[in-house]
């Protein structure tokens, strides 16, 4: 299991360490700062095994967080458990940084003794922690709230805590979908995929038991066989927007939040569970097939002599025209001996940045099924350097106000039977944002 | 936003925000105001010295001397100072061990206190600290604690056990903690359950044989109903145990499965690893027939390509695994090519990983996608990288025939990029395309040399002089090439000297005239001047073998070498069995098993997969017994992949094979004891016998090691074994079959295709007309080492339209040194062109390996028709007719036939006498000739009694045929 934890800032210096095995000495806090943070070359592994010690490690903004072993570990328990300590983090005191990690190390302390046991991570879920864990003394506890918070840390639904009220019952959901493409010179779909998730804000009363239907293909046909028409999507979840008229869509895998009843999904595909309060991320989806590709990249590059290059790059908005696409950003790459850029655009604003080696162009807004292009003349120093110009992809950030995936929420209901409220007295909200993840062309 | 958040937490922690100024005081007197500070009356004051000690002591420094005035503070009820001070005594307690006891009592008094969340402190601290006095103490607290009311006390107290274990397991069994830890697999609560079981796997971890986890259906079921309940972690461990666990039969073995399957959808990356890794070993059980069984082959795909949306270092333990699966069972992923496409923006440990799995699920039906792909890598800016990308390119050629030619060319394409460190990774694997594909793409050779000079890296070096000295026979400069490299012998890496030994005396049995002196210099650099034990005996071996027995010397040196296999770095199958034990683990991110990175007892057994078991038949054994020494090597199976090291090293093949699998996994400095398990240990104890073999003398060839040697791996080579070693040599001895009985008016055959142009096939041939037919025989003559099939022909447009009539009629295949004859009927109605000389025809030969291009002459004579006799009035309009400037005269010397016998002669060859007249003792006989293509030809031919020299004039209307026809009554004549 984890023998220690270390944090260090950019520099290497130590900002937390917390051995909990034996066999980890303090010379391992500075195996890993000489091996890895000051390695001549860039470490090519997240995992570095230094005198038998095995590292991991990390790295949010400029700071780094290693767990080390001499066992043979579960590997991605560690890093599972690596990301989750940064979220817990987060939820305590905001963005990972040197300067709240140093304002908080009493508090990492403290959280660290508690979700990690002798190497072994425990509950970590923040809802829970943040119950007990408050750098305020629990003093004032009674003998009851003692109890609650124990059997909530250890409990079967250690996510949430009983005797949440709201006045107004209410939940938001988000599909958030980021739309990957790699596509050839001649607009040939090499890979795309969607990589979708459905975060959710709850703030619901009492211990409700929440069920999430989507157009999922196979629940739809199921249905659609047995000829019941099932529950037909709700009014109120219907403001989608998407553009596709499908009505269901195959979803490749998908992952659920440890709150949810994963056997149930198993034999019955149905999406049930007690959510746990405020913001989390219920589920994550990955789809492959009849992507709604919102931009096509055409790209022309063409090399006039050895000084020059002409690039020509025209965007086509592919969705409906009432649609509005948002932050779109697309990013042409020039070589590295460039000399001077001139760039002429249609719509929005471009500008050669020289320490990024790339042609920025950005539009703020593009409506559905619009083109828009922009060309440059690159001037290129001459060099002797042998080695060609890797071309490297065009690449394009965008946000959709819909799921590239297709994938529309059919209903979200929640039942409380113990609290005098029903499903219809809960207020839901859906919003479908589609972003681009890596979308790129090759020229 | 951010900064609101942050401002927003800052007031609400009221003074945490001033954490930061203990990590800045430095001064000297530092020690002595904490001292001071700790001792004060006020609490506040107290807490802000305890945190200053702490953050002093997480920068390295030592404030040990503060102890007793730390422990002090230890009695308090806030919380959250005692748990500073429980900090500061895990830290510190070891080195004073005296002074710790003084905190014995207040952990003792915490553990008894109301709230549990302090007596869980107080055990989970108490655990922490490593002094025997204390750990004496320990014991009633923890019994109690164990069976405390309260699901978070036991589930610390769990791991607590754990924790004394390691420091004296005695006491723990003394104390019967075990027994209650066993008992606690049974707890209503599933946490609790979770930790119990992550302590007695740690337990039984160091007691291989103490069957303590005790795994049988009824704790299995337990432990699968706490699965659905508990946390994410708790599931891993769980997930974990249970892959431990051997069912009893398949129906177990399938039930179990069914209920691990759903936690393929859990969010976290480790529960869907940890549960394939339970699927991977239980699936091993199910009869393949079974519905359920492919059923579980489809749901493990999904989640595995899910996990390569996961953050990046996930990803890379993801990729390590998914290498591992692909291996074991690559029908689960064969469909998911383009998943592992290389992003730009990808970690490099990503895209090297990324990479190996491409190649490793590269297949006829994707070739071209992922050749593209790597085409597309090559020309990235990560040095490794692209070399990987290259290598990559060589070993798609070797594992998919059918993309070899394109893999090729795409190599010579980098090659002219002369990229250096391209250009050599190209040359390393080139070479072992020449391996598979002998005699198919040597004319890359040429362009290689020029390249000789830029090799800087001795695998490529080694590579390169591998290749001249197997081709030795096609490079004309091969000696100079060799000699060049001789110059700088000693300055060589091993790789190198050895293969350039190896190399000379390839070339010196090729051309054994013009190369002693370079094979003695070779021998003498070897065997004297080096301190190289494996050069020096290899140097003598060669050296015995040419003075004592060439021919045995051809033998061993120049014998067939092995097919290389098509799968590259392959795992060895029992260690990928173990590993598969260990998906999710280091183990198989690492790809060893865990006794090469774990020191002590952990670790040290060996996981192996179940056995595939009939119901109702019972094993008894939980395999987490299975200690390593008895049953480890017992179980090593068949193949060794790529493991030509030992052979190779008498027949010269030196590199292994492509094992040479790149850069090695990208951990810096992960330099793990060598474990390469069959490979390294075979290897060397095979090393030595068959070096003993030759100085025995005696059987030669080198069997007696190579059956030692692939004894073992007979699935990988099978050819190398049954193949007689003689064939080799056969061809070396018997050098071309020349010397057919042939008819009388026909050419005699030969070699138009020499084998050293055409990959070992060699054509000789001729044309005859045979009743009216035109027919080229051919005798065609395999001296490569490999089969040849498919032959075809093809002919270049020609002056007089000759085409084949029908197909080469070559039914079998050819194997080597066999020899076929074919007779090929010819038409003439093909495409029509000029050629100069006007008989000339080029043809194309194509078989399995290659198209093969030469060009013959054809007598014109096999033009000549069977109604060529004119009329003798017609003759003579023609021949006044034809201007005088298309008339050419020759003459024939040598010739010793009467008019008659000259002119029955020429009749046999479809040239007709038409008539004869004798002036002055000499007969002018005139002749009419008809071609294929309609062209009349008139001779008038002189022939003087006892002058053997002829004269001849010809008249045509296309005078250009003139010459060749002249050539027939030469060849006709003197035939």
């Amino acid at each position: 299991m984890i023998g220690g934890l270390f944090i260090y800032n950019h520099k290497g210096e130590v900002l937390i360490s917390r051995v909990y095995r034996d066999d980890i000495g303090r010379n391992a806090v500075d195996a890993f700062r000489v091996n890895v943070i000051h390695a001549r070359q860039q470490v090519r592994s997240p995992v570095t095994n230094i005198a038998r010690t095995s590292f991991f490690h990390v790295k949010r903004s400029n700071i780094w967080l290693a767990a080390v072993t001499k066992q043979n570990v579960n590997a991605a328990m560690v890093f599972e458990f690596l990301y989750k300590m940064c979220d817990v983090m987060a939820a305590y005191f905001g963005k990972v940084s040197e300067e709240n990690i140093k304002n908080n190390f009493v508090l990492i302390y403290e959280l660290l003794d508690e979700i990690l046991d002798f190497g072994y991570p425990q509950n970590s879920e923040t809802g829970a922690l943040k119950t007990f864990i408050t750098q305020q003394g629990i003093k004032g506890q009674t003998k009851e709230e003692q109890s609650q918070i124990t059997s909530q840390v250890t409990g079967q639904i250690g996510w949430r805590r009983e005797g949440i009220k709201y006045r107004r019952n209410e939940l938001f959901l988000d599909v958030l979908e980021s739309v990957n493409l790699l596509m050839s010179p001649q607009g040939q779909v090499l890979s795309a995929h969607v990589s979708g998730r459905v975060v959710m804000k709850s703030y619901l009363s009492g211990m409700p038991e929440c069920k999430f239907g989507m157009n999922d293909k196979i629940v739809i046909d199921k249905a659609g066989k047995g000829g019941v028409t099932d529950e037909v999507g709700k009014s109120d979840l219907g403001g989608g927007g998407s553009t596709s008229g499908k009505q269901s869509i195959a979803i490749d895998d998908c992952t659920f939040n440890q709150c949810v009843r994963l056997s149930k999904f198993d034999s019955e595909r149905s999406i049930s569970f007690i959510p746990p309060d405020g913001e989390y991320e219920l589920m994550r989806y990955r789809t492959t097939k009849d992507i709604i590709l919102p931009f096509r990249v055409i790209p022309l590059v063409r090399e006039v002599g050895r000084t020059k290059l002409e690039v020509k790059v025209v965007i086509k908005s592919n969705f409906k025209p009432s649609l509005l696409a948002q932050k779109i950003e697309v990013r042409i790459p020039t070589p590295l001996n460039t000399s001077g850029v001139q760039v002429i655009c249609m719509k929005g604003k471009a500008k050669y940045k020289a320490s990024e080696n790339a042609i920025v162009w950005k539009i703020k807004r593009m409506a559905g099924m619009k083109e828009s292009q922009i060309s440059a003349e690159i001037e290129l120093l001459p060099t002797n350097d042998k080695k060609k110009w890797a071309r490297p992809p065009i690449s394009m950030n965008f946000e959709v106000p819909f799921a590239p995936s297709g994938l529309k929420v059919r209903y979200l209901k929640v039942f409380e039977s113990k609290l005098n409220y029903s499903d219809h007295d809960v207020v839901k909200w859906v919003r479908y944002i589609g972003r681009s993840g890596i979308y790129e062309t090759r020229c | 936003m951010e900064w609101a958040n942050q401002l927003c937490e800052n007031r609400q922690f009221g003074s945490k925000m001033t954490d930061s100024k203990y990590f800045t005081t430095t001064k000297k007197g530092e020690i002595f105001e904490l001292k001071a500070e700790l001792n004060s009356d006020k609490k506040e004051k107290k807490k802000e010295a305890v945190k200053k000690v702490i953050a002093s002591m997480t920068v390295g420094k030592d404030v040990s001397a503060l102890f007793p005035d730390v422990v002090n503070c230890m009695q308090t009820d806030n919380l959250e100072l005692k748990k500073l001070v429980y900090l500061y005594l895990m830290n510190y307690a070891k080195s004073q061990p005296d002074m710790a006891i003084m905190a014995v009592n207040t952990f003792v008094k915490d553990c008894e206190d109301a709230n549990p969340l302090i007596r869980a402190l107080a055990v989970r601290t108490m655990g922490c600290i490593r002094v025997d006095k204390i750990t004496e103490y320990l014991c009633e607290p923890l019994r109690k604690c164990l069976k405390d009311e309260d699901p978070y006390v036991r589930k610390t107290a769990a791991v607590c056990v754990a924790k004394l274990h390691d420091i004296n397991a005695q006491l723990v069994e003394d104390q019967g903690f075990l027994d209650t830890l066993k008992d606690l697999i049974s707890d209503s609560n599933p946490m609790v359950v979770a930790n119990a079981v992550a302590a007695l796997s740690e337990i039984a971890e160091s007691h291989p044989n103490s069957n303590l986890l005790d795994l049988n259906p009824q704790s299995i079921n337990k432990l699968l109903t706490a699965l659905n309940e508990c946390t994410e972690w708790g599931q891993i461990f769980i997930l974990d145990c249970l892959a431990n666990y051997t069912p009893r039969d398949d129906r177990e073995s399938q039930s179990i499965c069914e209920r691990v399957t759903p936690r393929l959808s859990h969010a976290n990356s480790a529960v869907v690893l940890s549960a394939v890794k339970v699927l991977m070993k239980f699936m091993e059980m199910l009869p393949k027939d079974l519905d359920y069984y492919s059923t579980l082959l489809k749901k493990l795909a999904p989640p595995l390509v899910t996990l390569l949306s996961a953050e990046p270092e996930l990803q890379y333990v993801a990729l390590r695994n998914i290498n591992l699966i692909v291996q074991k069972r690559p029908e689960i992923l064969k469909h998911e090519m383009k998943v592992f496409f290389v992003k730009y923006n990808d970690p490099i440990y990503v895209k090297l990983e990324k990479l190996d799995i491409m190649i490793r699920l590269a297949s006829q039906a994707n070739i071209a996608q992922v050749l593209a792909e790597l085409k597309e890598y090559a020309t990235e800016v990560d040095v490794d990288f692209v070399r990987k990308a290259v290598r990559a390119i060589g070993r798609c050629a070797i594992k998919v025939e059918q993309s070899a030619e394109r893999c090729v060319s795409t190599l010579l394409d980098l090659i002219q990029t002369k990229v250096n460190y391209v250009v050599q990774e190209a040359i390393v694997v080139i070479k072992d395309i020449f391996r598979k594909y002998p005699n198919k793409y040597e004319s890359v050779i040429a362009t290689l040399c020029e390249n000789l000079d830029s090799l800087d890296e001795p695998e490529a070096r080694a590579a390169m002089i591998w290749i001249v000295g197997e081709y030795a026979e096609r490079i004309d400069n091969a000696d100079e090439l060799l000699e060049s490299f001789l110059e700088g012998f000693h300055d060589e890496s091993t790789q190198v000297q050895l293969q350039l030994l190896t190399a000379i005396v390839k070339l010196f049995l090729k051309k054994p005239t013009e190369t002693q002196e370079l094979v003695q210099q070779v021998l003498s650099l070897a065997t004297q001047d080096s301190d190289n034990p494996d050069l020096r005996d290899r140097g003598y071996i060669y050296w015995r073998l040419l003075s004592t027995d060439p021919v045995a010397a051809k033998e061993v040196v120049l014998a067939e070498k092995p097919l290389i296999s098509e799968e590259t770095d392959l795992i060895e199958p029992t260690l990928l069995e173990e590993l598969i034990c260990h998906i999710g683990t280091l183990a198989s991110v690492y790809h060893k098993p865990p006794s090469a990175f774990v020191e002590g007892s952990r670790g040290v057994m060996h996981k192996r997969l179940p056995a595939r078991t009939g119901s109702g038949e019972s094993t008894e054994s939980p395999d987490v017994g299975t200690a390593a020494g008895g049953s480890a090597p017992e179980a090593a199976p068949s193949i060794i992949p790529s493991q030509g090291d030992l052979l190779g090293d008498l027949l010269n093949l030196d590199m292994a094979p492509p094992t040479t699998s790149g850069p090695p996994p990208p951990t810096t400095g992960m330099q793990m004891g060598g474990m390469d398990l069959l490979g390294g240990g075979l290897d060397s104890l095979v090393g030595i016998s068959h070096s003993v073999d030759p100085y025995l003398g005696g059987d030669i060839g080198g069997s007696p090691a190579m059956g030692a040697g692939f004894g073992a791996a007979p699935a990988v080579m099978p050819a190398s074994l049954n193949a007689p070693v003689g064939g080799g040599l056969g061809d070396l001895f018997d050098l071309g079959g020349v010397g057919m009985p042939m008819g009388a008016y026909i050419p005699p055959k030969i070699v138009w295709l020499p084998a050293m142009k055409a990959k070992g096939l060699e054509i000789s041939g001729t044309f005859a007309r045979r009743a009216g037919v035109i027919q080229m025989e051919l005798i065609l003559t395999n001296k490569a080492m490999s089969v040849m099939t498919d032959f075809a022909i093809q002919f270049n447009r020609n002056s007089f339209g000759l085409a084949p009539a029908g197909p080469l009629q070559v039914l079998t295949p050819l194997g080597p040194n066999q020899t076929i004859e074919v007779s090929l009927p010819l038409s003439t109605v093909g495409p029509v062109m000029k050629m100069d000389p006007l008989n000339n025809l080029q043809v194309a030969v194509k078989n399995n390996i290659d198209v093969f291009y030469f060009s013959c002459q054809y007598p014109i004579s096999m033009l000549f028709v069977e109604d060529g006799k004119m009329e003798r009035q017609v003759f003579l309009a023609t021949w006044k007719d034809i201007p005088n400037d298309n008339e050419s005269q020759f003459q024939i010397k040598d010739c010793h036939l009467n008019s008659d016998a000259a002119s029955s002669k020429l009749q046999g060859s479809n040239i007709f006498t038409i008539a004869k007249r004798t002036v002055e003792g000499q007969d002018m006989l005139y002749m009419s000739i008809k071609l294929s293509n309609g062209i009349w030809v008139l001779a008038e031919l002189r022939v003087q009694a006892g002058n053997p020299n002829y004269t001849i004039s010809l008249k045509c209307r296309a005078p250009e045929v003139s010459q060749c026809v002249f050539q027939c009554y030469e060849a006709v004549l003197k035939n």
